[in-house]
């Protein structure tokens, strides 16, 4: 039930996302996530509601961030 | 491009890189790491992540199945409503758990209206097109799915819309785990998505009163393998801090708006958790405002506390990160998912279920 999955946005009117869900259209409220949603924006979303707006270039910071630390043993 | 694509961060290299550094930081003794989250535990199952683990790391799942730890008494409540008439609204799995006088599938055969919902505000829909009727949404789930029964109750709900609340926060149960004796947990594995709600900071009391490693962990089999080597590397070092290790999703703070939602709408109480008792202050409640969409008290519903647990179950040592499924005699026999005993084997997120699925224990 803790399954959050990530999405893009298609399209926002009012508190309501339209978004690809892998494919398929789905809804998704966006009341508890408190930023603005744009189209192409991308969304953590969990039972219906946005927990997180995610950024791409956070994907590269999390790669970043698991080399540093497998760099220690390399040596 | 496709979000999943986008955040699917798998690689092989990097898992064998991963797997040598854990081999590299194993530690001297048994170490014991538990983590709470259904989705974890898929992702350890569904990529065989304890075959990459030292000889003497176990990583167990505690009380991490909302379904598995929702109280028969909640479960009677809900047959109740049902009976008299209700139409109740709840996740799927919730409908098949054993343990009161008949499940809620078993209702629904026997004629009351139990429909399976994916939101809080689908429920709020099933009110809108049958105003006639009372709907009883019986919510559970953790800090993840409580903000979306909150908004909702905030968005002008229709009269005939009720909460059945069963909403229960996981900080709370990580301080009745290490306060139970016997004690065998080195460290947590903090959950992804309840963290993002609540921040990494929510943790930090915790750790450093209990001196325990608390890693906040992501989703992917790399981020697990990431998190579990930050536990190693701090209880190598003696160490016993917070560490975000998903920090693409959590901050140290959170989601304050889901934070300010959950406080506008709930106040904090004690809960029965099934298979481990009471905890306090680890149960949501209605606050007084929103007296007129309480379930239990408009209808005058208490629920009795039904069987814990059927004879020769192991849930409890389960929920407790005390046993792993293939610990329990009636594991693949008795108990599958087509014919569960206990409530590990009917949620999709309960330890017992999610073994049967990815092939017992996954240890190569
Ligand atoms: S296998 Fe079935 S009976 Fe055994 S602990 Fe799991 S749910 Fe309970």
């Amino acid at each position: 039930m803790c399954l959050a999955i990530p999405v893009r946005v298609v399209a926002v009117e009012g508190n309501v996302a339209t978004v690809d869900m892998g494919g398929s259209r789905a809804k998704a409220r966006l009341d508890a996530l408190g930023e603005p949603v744009q189209v192409g924006d991308y969304l953590l979303v969990h039972a219906g509601f946005a927990i997180r707006r995610l950024d791409p270039q956070d994907a590269e910071e999390t790669l970043r961030l698991w080399d540093e630390l497998l760099s220690l043993t390399d040596t | 491009m496709e979000a999943g694509a986008l955040f699917t961060l798998r690689d092989q290299a990097r898992a064998e890189r991963f797997q040598k550094l854990l081999l590299a930081w194993a530690p001297d003794r048994p170490v014991k790491i538990v983590h709470v989250c259904g989705t974890h535990e898929i992702t350890i199952a569904q990529h065989g992540l304890r075959s990459l683990l030292p000889e003497n790391v176990e990583v167990l799942e505690g009380p991490g199945c909302p379904v598995c730890v929702t109280s028969t008494q909640d479960f009677d409540c809900a047959l109740q409503l049902a009976e008299r008439g209700a139409i109740l609204c709840t996740f799927g799995d919730m409908t098949r758990v054993p343990g009161t006088r008949m499940t809620l599938e078993e209702a629904r055969a026997e004629g009351a209206d139990v429909r399976v919902v994916l939101s809080a505000a689908d429920a709020v829909e099933v009110a809108r097109r049958n105003p006639q009727k009372p709907v009883v949404f019986f919510a559970v789930g953790f800090e993840t799915t409580a903000p979306g029964t909150a908004a909702v109750l905030l968005d002008h709900p229709p009269d005939n819309f009720y909460v059945l609340v069963s909403h229960k926060l996981i900080p709370p149960a990580l301080e009745a785990l290490l306060s139970t004796p016997p004690v065998e947990i080195s460290a947590f594995l903090a959950p992804g998505h309840v963290s993002t709600v609540i921040g990494a900071g929510a943790y930090r009391g915790i750790a450093a009163r209990f001196h325990v490693p608390i890693v906040v962990a992501g989703f992917e089999p790399l981020d697990i393998l990431f998190a579990i080597a930050l536990v190693l590397r701090q209880l190598k070092e003696g160490r016993a801090e917070v560490e975000n290790a998903y920090p693409r999703s959590v901050t140290e703070a959170g989601n304050l708006r889901a934070q300010a939602l959950l406080r506008e709408v709930f106040a904090v109480g004690p809960a029965l958790w099934r298979g481990i008792g009471e905890i306090p202050g680890s149960g949501l409640y209605l606050r007084e405002e929103f007296a007129k969409h309480d379930a239990k008290r408009e209808f005058g519903v208490e629920g009795r506390v039904g069987e814990e647990k059927p004879p020769g179950c192991r849930c409890s040592d389960v929920l407790m990160a005390r046993a792993v499924p293939t610990d329990c005699p009636f594991y693949g026999h008795a108990c599958t998912p087509l014919t569960p005993i206990g409530p590990c084997m009917v949620g999709a997120e309960g330890a017992c279920n999610i073994w049967y699925r990815y092939g017992g224990r996954p240890r190569l």
